[in-house]
Parts: structure tokens; sequence; C-alpha cells
């Protein structure tokens, strides 16, 4: 069969077709075939967390995943959380509690907490550094992550209780 | 650092997934990625052929059937963990679940995968050697059921021929509130075990030990059941200085693996703490359990 294939998928929003070789990575594909450079690639092997978007609401390594499989799926990157420059709750409170320094793991660890702040709306401490434990950050020593990512759900939380 | 060519196979049903298998030279089933999709990466493996088997939709599911558990071998392990089914009627799968990778690599990663990948370090199968899981596998050739015991061949090496494909796993359930317990070791959290024990104990009336199951992982090529200690421990009181004699027996049991995380006296030792812990944990869980119902 075929060693390049048709691809359809939603990237951020936006109704994508291309024809791709089978064996790139979703990965890749944002990057070199789309220029979304934001998602980031440590270590194409599954341990980095670096690469970490979000496929269909929920977060996979995009270097283990072939862009043929996200055919038909809705691919969330770090490049579609913020509206209009507007910044994402979560992204805000990574400003206000030095969340990064580097910023090369952000995108990936960004994906994982917005999957987090999704499943568990009141996470604790422990549930916070549980879901970081897959993505690795070699600058900050995770308490602002641990910090931002805390306040981020506090900040959901009450916004929508005053809606 | 990406895969060398291959060709790329998208069937929607088992059967038209036979007839790849049957046909195609060297070819290998892709399920959740998060083993083989890393050796690809690095070239380790580099099939002529991939054959895609996330579009087969009756591959995944869980569902009760009497006294066993029937799962897909697509099933998700997120899926799995999060499933109140087996939360409830299969507790140390759930248990060991909570150290399989991440989030986001069980969001992928399926229990078929785990038990064809055969990591010798991987949590999944010493589960469910302990549960004396029936491994259910179709092929053109015909349909067979391999028992667990009898799934580990070798070095990363199921019971499984190339024209076969994993498509089931059956678990007999333990008798409700029976205890269980998963203990292991990594250098971090999400890794591999070093060493690893999953453990289930049944006690009855009197307290004494009905039934027990012990399976060690990271020691050995496949997951290791330990039967002198189940032995030692059946129809006892499991008391503090029975279940570490019990649990010391894995030391001498098993025999290592070497490797850079650590040797093999070092694993020998650590299997016998785990098991110590998942043998205490399951006794707590037993006895709590007698306590509300008896
Ligand atoms: S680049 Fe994908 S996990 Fe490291
Ligand atoms: S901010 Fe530099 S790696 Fe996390």
């Amino acid at each position: 069969m075929a060693e390049r294939m048709l691809l359809m998928l939603s990237v951020n929003g936006t109704e994508i077709t291309r024809e791709v070789p089978v064996r790139l990575t979703l990965a890749d594909f944002l990057r070199h075939e789309l220029a979304l450079t934001g998602t980031h690639l440590g270590c194409e092997h599954g341990v980095c967390g670096a690469c970490t978007v979000l496929v269909d609401g929920r977060t996979a390594r995009s270097c283990l995943m072939l862009a043929v499989q996200a055919d038909g799926a809705a691919v969330q990157t770090v490049e579609g959380m913020a509206v209009d420059g507007k910044l994402t709750p979560l992204q805000q409170a990574f400003v206000e509690h030095h969340g990064l320094q580097c910023g090369f793991c952000t995108p990936g660890v960004l994906a994982t907490l917005t999957e987090l702040l999704e499943t568990i709306p009141d996470p604790s401490e422990a549930d916070v550094r549980e879901w970081l434990s897959g993505n690795i950050c070699r600058c900050t020593g995770y308490q602002g992550i641990v910090d931002a990512a805390l306040a981020a759900a506090k900040a959901i939380r009450e916004g929508a209780a005053g809606e | 650092m990406k895969p060398p060519a291959f060709s790329y196979h998208r069937p929607h049903t088992v059967a038209e997934t036979l007839e790849l298998l049957a046909t195609l030279e060297d070819a290998k089933l892709l399920a959740g990625g998060q083993s083989l999709m890393p050796m690809m990466n690095f070239r380790y493996v580099m099939p002529a052929n991939v054959i895609d088997i996330n579009r087969i939709a009756d591959l995944a599911g869980i569902e009760e059937r009497g006294d066993a558990l029937a799962i897909g071998a697509m099933t998700r392990q997120r899926d799995l963990e999060l499933s109140p089914v087996v939360q409830r009627c299969c507790p140390l799968l759930h248990e060991a679940l909570l150290n399989v990778g991440h989030v986001q690599t069980r969001n992928r990663g399926t229990i078929g995968g785990s038990l064809a990948h055969l990591d010798p370090a991987a949590e999944l199968p010493a589960v469910l050697h302990a549960h004396d899981a029936t491994l259910h596998l179709r092929g053109r050739r015909g349909d067979r059921a391999v028992a667990m015991a009898e799934w580990s061949q070798g070095f990363m090496t199921p019971n499984l021929a190339p024209d076969e494909l994993l498509a089931a796993i059956t678990i007999p359930l333990w008798p409700t509130g029976h205890g269980y317990g998963f203990a292991e070791f990594t250098r971090r959290h999400g890794d591999f075990a070093m060493a690893g024990t999953a453990a289930l104990l049944a006690l009855d009336a009197q307290g004494k030990v009905e039934r027990v199951a012990l399976a060690v992982t990271g020691v050995d090529t496949g997951p290791v059941r330990l039967s002198d200690a189940e032995a030692m421990l059946l129809g006892k009181a499991p008391e503090d200085a029975l279940i570490a004699a019990a649990a010391e027996t894995a030391a001498i049991s098993v025999p290592g693996l070497d490797d850079v995380h650590g040797s093999k006296e070092y694993r020998r030792k650590l299997a016998a703490v785990m098991t110590k812990r998942a043998l205490l944990a399951a006794r707590a869980r037993a006895r709590s359990e007698e306590a509300a119902h008896g």
C-alpha cells in the first residue's frame, strides 16, 4: 500500500488537507509542514514530553504518532491556546508564577495541564505533580509550574462561578 | 531521526488484518505506538510494512462476563484505568496501571500492545500472570487461547506467531472483597520497574490464607510467579513473620537481571522487598473487607 497518503485533520480549529509521507511523525508534520514550531522535540522517543499535544482533547506524544494516524482528529497545539493574543488563564498563570525559564518544555507542559484542568478542575498539588511526571523541565525545578497550575485552576473555577 | 520508509496499512476489520498478516512480508502491527514508535524512530526496528490496528472498533472494550473480565487488546491503558468496572472487580489492574508510564502515554498505550511487546519490566504482564489471565489470539490458520503462564517464551518473545493477532484478554475475577497490592521500585515515577510485585490474597473466615497469587516483574525475561512463596502462605494465618519469610523466597527464586539500572543481586533484593510490601497491602485490604462484612 501507500508510502504517501492524503491526510485530513483539524489543527487548532483549521481544517487541513495534505498529502504526506506515511513515515512522517505528527510532530514533524506540525513543525515542518505547518510551520507550527511551538511543538518541540526533545527525545523523539516518548520520554521528555516536550512534543505533547492534545489529540481529540487527550494528551499524546506527537513524536510517537504518525501524522496519518491523526486523520480525522482534532489536534491542538500551543499555538491554538491564546485567542487574538489573549493568553488563557493557564498561560497567564505561567507568566505570573514563573512557570517557565527557557520555555522549551512549556508547550508540552501546557498541553498536559490543559487536560489535567479539564479532567480534575480542583487538583491537589500531588495531582499536579503526578501529571507533570510525564514532562521533563530542566530549568524551573517544577515549583513555579506547580504554583501556576494551582493558581490557574483557582482562576478558572472562580471565573466559571462568576459567570 | 525518523523511521525509514515503510508501507502503511490501515485495516478496519480483524479479517482484513489477518489477511494482511498472512500475505505481507516483514509486517509489524502498530497498536498504541508507545514502544514500537520509539523503536522505529531510532531504527531499532525497520519493518517493511506497518499495519495500524487503531481503527478496528471491535478490538477495544471492557466487559464483565460472569466471573471474568473480557478486555479488547486495543483498549487504551487510560480507559482501563478510568473504568469503574475495572476499579470495582479488578482493583489490582487499576492500581498497577497508575504505575504504567504517564497519563500522556497511557492515553495512547494499549493493554494488548504492552503484552505483545513484553518488556521484561512491564507491569501489566505481571498483573495478568497473577490473575491467571487467558490471551485470545486470532489467525488465518485458526484461533488459539494461550494461558498467561505460557505467554513469555524468552526475552521480549511472546507466544504469538508472525501471522497471529492478539485480540482479547480474559481475566478470571477473584471474589468480591479480596485483598490486592502492587508495589514497584523505579528511579523515577512512571519508569519501568526495577522490580515490582503484584499480589492477590483471599482470606477464609478464620483469617487464614485461602488463596494467594504473586507475580514479579523486572527480574527475569518475563513475569515470574512465586509458587514457593504462595505455597508457604496457603492455609496459614498471614502474620508479619510469615509474610517476611515468604517474601524472602522471592530473592532466591528469581534470576534477576543485570543492566545499567542495577545488578541482579540488587534486583533480587528489591524483588523481596516489593513482594513484602505488596503482600502487606493485600493483607490490609483483605482484613478490612472481612471486618466490614464479617
Ligand atoms: S520528543 Fe516526544 S516525548 Fe520527547
Ligand atoms: S523552562 Fe526550560 S526546560 Fe522547562
